[in-house]
């Protein structure tokens, strides 16, 4: 049995539904992200585990037991908001002690906890602060501390790093991952930001449009989306329309060039069919010596240089592809109107079939 | 330029001039009981008075209660509202703002309609029924005041998130009400309690229709039947309203400097 059972999950708002049959199941100790862009129900669905919303059909099972009937503050779930949510009138230690205050613990007790927690995150010497004496970063910090120091059985992080500056987000990200390891603890994690999915989590939840496009590790998420949107929203990602020319040889045309995929077109497909193809920008590479079994030629249509990478854009046929290529010093970003060949290896080119 | 300046400083002067010399008059003639010198005799004659004291400290008691039971009222609305009700705002701030447009004498004559010894609700059957009605007729009055109050200090955190938070932490009702909002707003709060004490001080329709020995009516009467000490508690009168009016700018600006939002 696993500890967090998500079973026919549904929500709607008025005659809005949000949340459309949804299935999951993680287990104790697994951190889970949920990707999607804004209203694709991924917040409504943390919201639900910790009861700030009531599911209009579906069970939440924790450890076995059903959380339907339960409030929030009987679920014991805590809870990292965006807004921070830190209680003003209290200083950092309040803030920690608050949950185990309400908890009964007696005062050693939770002086002792709270000084491990604050030691966890690294902030000890800020116990008397009050939250405005504090940086976005630190008081996220003291959020976390807090929805930790009751010992949840779940934590919910609700895009905490959205808040803060880029530097910070990445930093607190680590942080986050190292301490959820460290105290082994299930957690939930929402964001819009992949980057932050794929760095920090176990699985991914691809949610779009109240469903999950797709469950799987970060690597099967990157490389191997299962539908048009997950392929989109998760990286960038070249969409080539091509035609079927031979289903047997796994022949396709792109514009006028004709290549042979790796990955089976399927037993239905037919010669003339349309078919979907994604490539990511790093898996191609028109440099000398470039290696690959499949090459597409054309013409250049713009190339940037953005440091690290050298961006390049080129017309195939009716598709626009874009390539990212490593900077080396003997690398020339390709000029304009310039023919050039894209290598590639063929089972880097996937079949989207949704 | 400089003529712009000396413009706008002969305003000032001329609009304070209009409130200070009247002022200025009314204390000069309050000082003027013994003949022909000063002497704060008539402040004595008014501290000395039974009356005084016992109007005065009646008004206080019912300023006071009608603070903790506004504040008991307003707050946990104000909360509600915000949280949980937030369409029913524009007819909550409609209600708080009735007493402004209905007057006084109207409210006091439909309180003794309805809450006379012979309703079915008699307050008015006795004093300390009377004393319970003229407190929450207060309540009424300076709900306006103390609702905005609340709501304004209220409208500075994310009262939603914070309840929340405290939800996710095991806390029940009672415990993020008077924990984390209540300390939260406090500024509000207090704002809206001086304003409150004011009004219950100053106040005479109320407690004069009801039959109450409030400090309003112990103003109107010593206005009537004596010279010199109605000056001198006109000077009392507003050294109390200016006492709650400086004590309401020192909240505010202790205010600013305490953590508000998150």
């Amino acid at each position: 049995m696993s500890f967090l059972e998500l079973s026919g999950i549904q929500k709607s708002f008025g005659p809005v539904q949000v949340v459309k049959d949804f299935d999951m199941t993680i287990e104790k100790g697994e951190f889970v992200s949920f990707l999607g862009p804004s209203g694709c129900g991924k917040t409504t669905i943390l919201r639900m585990i910790a009861g700030f919303e009531t599911p209009s059909a579906g069970t939440v099972l924790i450890n076995g037991r059903n959380q339907n009937e339960l409030k929030p503050n009987q679920r014991n779930i805590g809870m990292v908001f965006q807004a921070y949510a830190l209680f003003p009138n209290m200083t950092v230690h309040d803030n920690v002690a608050f949950g185990l205050k309400i908890a009964g613990m007696d005062k050693s007790a939770v002086d002792a906890r709270v000084k491990e927690m604050l030691g966890l995150i690294h902030l000890d010497h800020l116990a008397d602060r009050y939250p405005y004496q504090m940086s976005g970063g630190q008081q996220q910090r003291v959020a976390l501390a807090r929805a930790l120091a009751p010992k949840p059985q779940v934590l919910l992080l609700d895009e905490p790093l959205s808040a803060l500056d880029a530097k910070i987000r990445v930093s607190l990200r680590e942080e986050i991952r190292q301490i959820q390891q460290q105290l082994g603890i299930t957690t939930v994690f929402v964001t819009h930001d992949q980057e932050e999915a794929l760095s920090i989590s176990d699985r991914i939840v691809v949610m779009n449009a109240g469903r999950a496009d797709q469950i799987g590790t970060p690597f099967d998420i990157y490389n191997k989306p299962a539908t048009r949107f997950v392929a989109s929203f998760v990286g960038t990602l070249n969409l080539i329309e091509a035609k079927v020319v031979d289903p047997a040889t796994n022949r396709i045309i792109i514009g006028d060039q004709q290549i042979t995929l790796r990955e089976p077109l399927g037993s239905n497909a037919k010669a003339g069919d349309k078919v979907s193809l994604a490539l990511r920008p790093e898996a191609g590479s028109i440099a000398e010596g470039a290696k690959g079994d499949t090459a597409l030629t054309g013409a250049v249509v713009s190339s940037n240089f953005l440091g690290s990478v050298i961006r390049t854009r080129m017309k195939v046929g009716d598709a626009v592809i874009s390539f990212d290529m490593f900077n080396a010093p003997g690398l020339m970003p390709p000029a304009v109107s310039e023919i050039a060949t894209l290598r590639f290896t063929a089972s880097d080119l996937l079949i989207i079939r949704e | 330029m400089k003529t712009q300046k000396i413009g706008a400083w002969l305003a000032i002067f001329f609009g304070a001039s209009y409130f200070i010399i009247p002022l200025i008059a009314t204390f000069e003639f309050s000082l003027r009981m013994r003949r022909g010198e000063y002497s704060f005799d008539a402040y004595r004659s008014v501290f000395s008075d039974v009356q005084f004291r016992e109007s005065f400290s009646y008004s206080i008691v019912m300023a006071l209660l009608t603070i903790v039971f506004g504040v008991l009222l307003v707050v946990p609305t104000a909360y509600w509202v915000r949280l949980r009700l937030p369409q029913m705002r524009p007819v909550v701030e409609f209600i708080t703002l009735m007493p402004l447009v209905i007057p006084a004498i109207v409210i006091v004559f439909g309180y003794l309609r309805i809450y006379n010894s012979s309703s079915y609700i008699p307050f008015t059957g006795s004093a300390r029924g009377t004393d319970l009605l003229l407190m929450f007729s207060f309540m009424t009055l300076s709900l306006p005041y103390m609702y905005r109050s609340v709501d304004t200090a209220m409208r500075t955190i994310d009262v939603g998130t914070l309840t929340e938070a405290a939800q996710s932490l095991g806390a029940s009702w009672p415990t993020i009400m008077f924990k984390c909002i209540f300390p939260n707003v406090m500024s509000g709060v207090l704002s809206g309690a001086f304003i409150t004490f004011a009004i219950v001080i100053g106040e005479f329709t109320m407690p004069s229709l009801l039959n109450r020995p409030a400090f309003g009516p112990y103003l109107q009467l010593i206005g009537a039947n004596r010279a010199y000490e109605p000056p001198a508690l006109a000077v009392i009168a507003f050294a109390i309203t200016w006492g709650c009016m400086i004590l309401l700018q020192l909240v505010s600006r202790f205010s600013k400097s305490a953590p508000a939002k998150p």
